[in-house]
């Protein structure tokens, strides 16, 4: 696709499926990695996998996210081993649930504190980190959202509460980012339906809407290889069904059941 | 998380006839797989590793009880280039394994025709390819496998450790347990391309004369044959050789796809007439190649995975695969009578296909291949007149001493099975005692 030197990403939420199906694109140009996860087990089991597939180095790092303490230290320790670090990709969040969400406080926490408070410590961080770096290949910053951020849905608004904060986050960084010379880009994806474990339990109607993780890699990898804007829908259709959303007034939007 | 069952309607194997409800489960990590088998136990459900559905008839489909997709389970885990060998979780395809070693110099030991294949569908089929007369089938190529049963136990197994479990399990169609992982050996390969030669059959006698000098000659072979002719030309076709061709670059097969059938062909679009003319374009243009050139591996072992969903071609109602082999003594006499019927009947294949085993021993107790002549056909599903077309090919394989393949079989009778496998009661005193096949059902009436 290009012939730009070899990548040195950190994954953030390397277990989800789309950081997995994204890495693999990555792996088989040979780029570096470290994966951030909880799961020791099947950290290594990406590790293997990434590693057959092309990956010039792995590393893995066990971590709890919403554990930000040493947010700056974590991406410092991976641009050391890895020789430098160009790209951040930031993949992990909970679904929760809203009718739990709404009589469960500690629930609501949850959802808020993983989508939104701790990915915000990690955006920060990588922020301030890429902002020193040195990348021939273009540092590049890339968190997955959710088009249940554009406008809050009695399904899930707190969980889309959550995802407007880290949009609105990431645009203000691109804001900041697009005026200054040689700066990283900052791309915020705005996913709809996508089929993978985290959505498993949820009913798949309308099932042309839902995109598979391999088609979100497919865009995850256009993204950081090309420049573009900082907000992407992905897949592309949502940007005008979330317009159509958006523009629905208000006594019209609460008589739809969404 | 995903350790649960959702129901599912209309779910079929490749051939289409089957259409049966189901609970699916999706297995994420080899782990998940032992959270599945205690759901499905607890739900009093039955379960079967489904992978990428291209087993043809019913022997990947559980109808009204679980379905474990193991497409989840795709990791590589150690691929040793010094060694030549490669360890995968089972539900990485085979596509996705020759992309990662094709570039490093290597193939598979052997291949079917479609790319499309999970490695732990490869087993428990024991599939075989268009050098079986040289390499036999894929099971022999299995240095171990991890197998899951559902009482819990996890256990490597290999033909040195555990002999009667592996026989058992590679084609096993599996019935024994839920293959997690394997480690096979794969081929080092001068380059990615086939240097081939393609030459015209004209009738039966003509492809045994050729069968036996190039399979001698060449590690590939394969042949097409035109089931609509008759008389004299009666098994006229294609014969197609091959060797891996030296030099040349490792290029791995291209992603993209190339186009799809997006639905159902009208069940008109299959008739005589446009089988005739089918068949006879196609020998055509096979034909009117050079009779020798090189090809990109692709192109040579999976022409039908470049059309997606070509098993729509054959309309809402489906098709069956027919593949039979007869033992090499009654082979010929048995082919041309096979075709004669098959002519006859005005029914048949777009692609028909002739080819002949070696005398390499399958490793599997339900393995299909032996040493003989194998043809397989597809017939669209026409009810009556086709089940009792193939109730009379039944007859002639049978007399004849050969058997069919399970993974494309969806109606060959318990008898018909059971003549043919001898061990099928050795495969069924070390099946996994929750998992069950509509197939497996059939040939042997359990009722599991």
């Amino acid at each position: 696709m290009t012939d730009n030197p070899a990548r040195k990403i950190v994954i953030l939420g390397a277990l989800s499926a789309m950081a997995v199906q994204s890495a693999r694109r990555f792996a088989a140009e040979g780029a570096s990695f470290t994966l951030v996860a909880r799961d020791t087990a099947l950290l290594e089991r990406e590790a293997q996998d990434l590693g057959a597939r092309g990956a010039a180095r792995v590393d893995i790092v066990a971590a709890d996210l919403t554990d930000t303490a040493d947010a700056d230290g974590l991406l410092r320790q991976a641009a050391g081993k890895m020789g430098g670090l160009d790209t951040v990709l930031l993949f992990y969040g909970v679904l929760g649930d809203q009718a739990r969400a709404e009589t469960d406080a500690d629930h609501a926490g949850t959802i808020i504190a993983v989508n939104y408070s701790s990915a915000a410590h990690w955006v920060l961080a990588a922020a301030r980190i890429l902002e020193q770096m040195d990348a021939p290949a273009g540092r590049v910053l890339l968190t997955a959202s959710s088009v249940a951020g554009d406008r809050g849905r009695r399904s899930n608004y707190v969980y889309g509460s959550a995802k407007a904060g880290l949009s609105v986050l990431m645009q203000g960084l691109a804001h900041k980012w697009a005026a200054m010379p040689n700066a990283p880009r900052a791309v915020n994806l705005r996913l709809g339906f996508v089929d993978t474990p985290m959505t498993a339990d949820v009913e798949k109607t309308a099932k042309p809407l839902w995109a598979t993780p391999e088609r979100i890699a497919l865009i995850v990898e256009r993204c950081v290889k090309r420049p573009g804007p900082p907000t992407v829908y992905a897949p592309w259709f949502w940007r005008w069904v979330m317009v159509l959303i958006r523009l629905m007034p208000s006594p019209v939007f609460n008589k739809v059941n969404l | 998380m995903s350790e649960r069952f959702h129901t599912e309607r209309g779910r079929r194997s490749w051939g289409r006839v089957v259409d049966a409800e189901h609970r699916i489960g999706r297995a994420q990590t080899p782990g998940s797989v032992e959270a599945l088998f205690a759901s499905a136990k607890a739900a009093g459900l039955s379960t079967l590793a489904f992978g990428l559905g291209r087993s043809y008839g019913d022997s990947n489909l559980n109808p009204g009880g679980s379905l474990i997709e193991t497409r989840g389970l795709d990791r590589f885990m150690a691929f040793d280039a010094a060694a030549g060998t490669l360890r995968a979780e089972a539900g990485v395809s085979l596509d996705e394994i020759l992309r990662v070693v094709v570039p490093a110099g290597f193939f598979l030991p052997t291949t079917p025709g479609s790319r499309f294949v999970t490695l732990g569908g490869a087993i428990a089929n024991d599939v075989h390819g268009k050098n079986h007369h040289g390499a036999g089938t894929f099971g022999r190529y299995v240095r171990s496998l991890t197998l899951a049963r559902s009482d819990g136990a996890v256990q490597r197994i290999s033909p040195e450790t555990h002999a009667e479990l592996f026989a058992a399990t590679v084609g096993g169609l599996g019935l024994t347990g839920i293959i997690l992982d394997a480690e096979i050996a794969l081929t080092a390969i001068p380059s990615a391309l086939i240097a081939q030669r393609v030459e015209a059959i004209r009738n039966v006698d003509h492809f045994f004369e050729l069968a036996e000098v190039r399979a001698a000659e060449h590690e590939h072979t394969v042949a097409w044959i035109d089931c609509t002719a008759q008389g004299d030309r009666l098994g006229q076709g294609v014969f197609s050789s091959g060797d891996w061709a030296s030099p040349g670059g490792h290029e791995a097969h291209s992603g993209r796809m190339g186009p799809s059938l997006p639905f159902d062909a009208p069940a008109m679009a299959l008739n005589p007439v446009t089988l005739r003319s089918f068949n006879a374009l196609y020998r055509w243009r096979q034909l009117s190649k050079p009779g020798l050139s090189t090809v990109h591996y692709s192109g040579f072992f999976y022409p039908l995975d470049a059309i997606g969903h070509w098993n729509r071609l054959y309309g809402p109602r489906g098709f069956y695969q027919y593949q039979s082999v007869i033992p090499f003594d009654q082979a010929r006499d048995a082919t041309r009578a096979m075709l004669e019927r098959i002519a006859r009947s005005g029914e048949g294949s777009f692609l028909a296909v002739l080819k002949t085993f070696g005398n390499t021993p399958s490793p599997g107790l339900l393995s299909f291949p032996m040493p003989g002549v194998t043809l397989a056909l597809d017939f669209a599903n026409h009810g009556a007149a086709t089940l009792a077309l193939m109730r009379d090919l039944d007859a002639i394989v049978l007399a004849a001493g050969g058997r069919l393949y399970p993974a494309k079989d969806g109606r060959m009778s318990a008898h018909a099975f059971q003549e043919s496998y001898p061990d099928w009661r050795k495969v069924e005193a070390l099946r996994d005692p929750l998992i069950s096949s509509a197939f497996w059902r059939r040939v042997t009436h359990h009722d599991g």
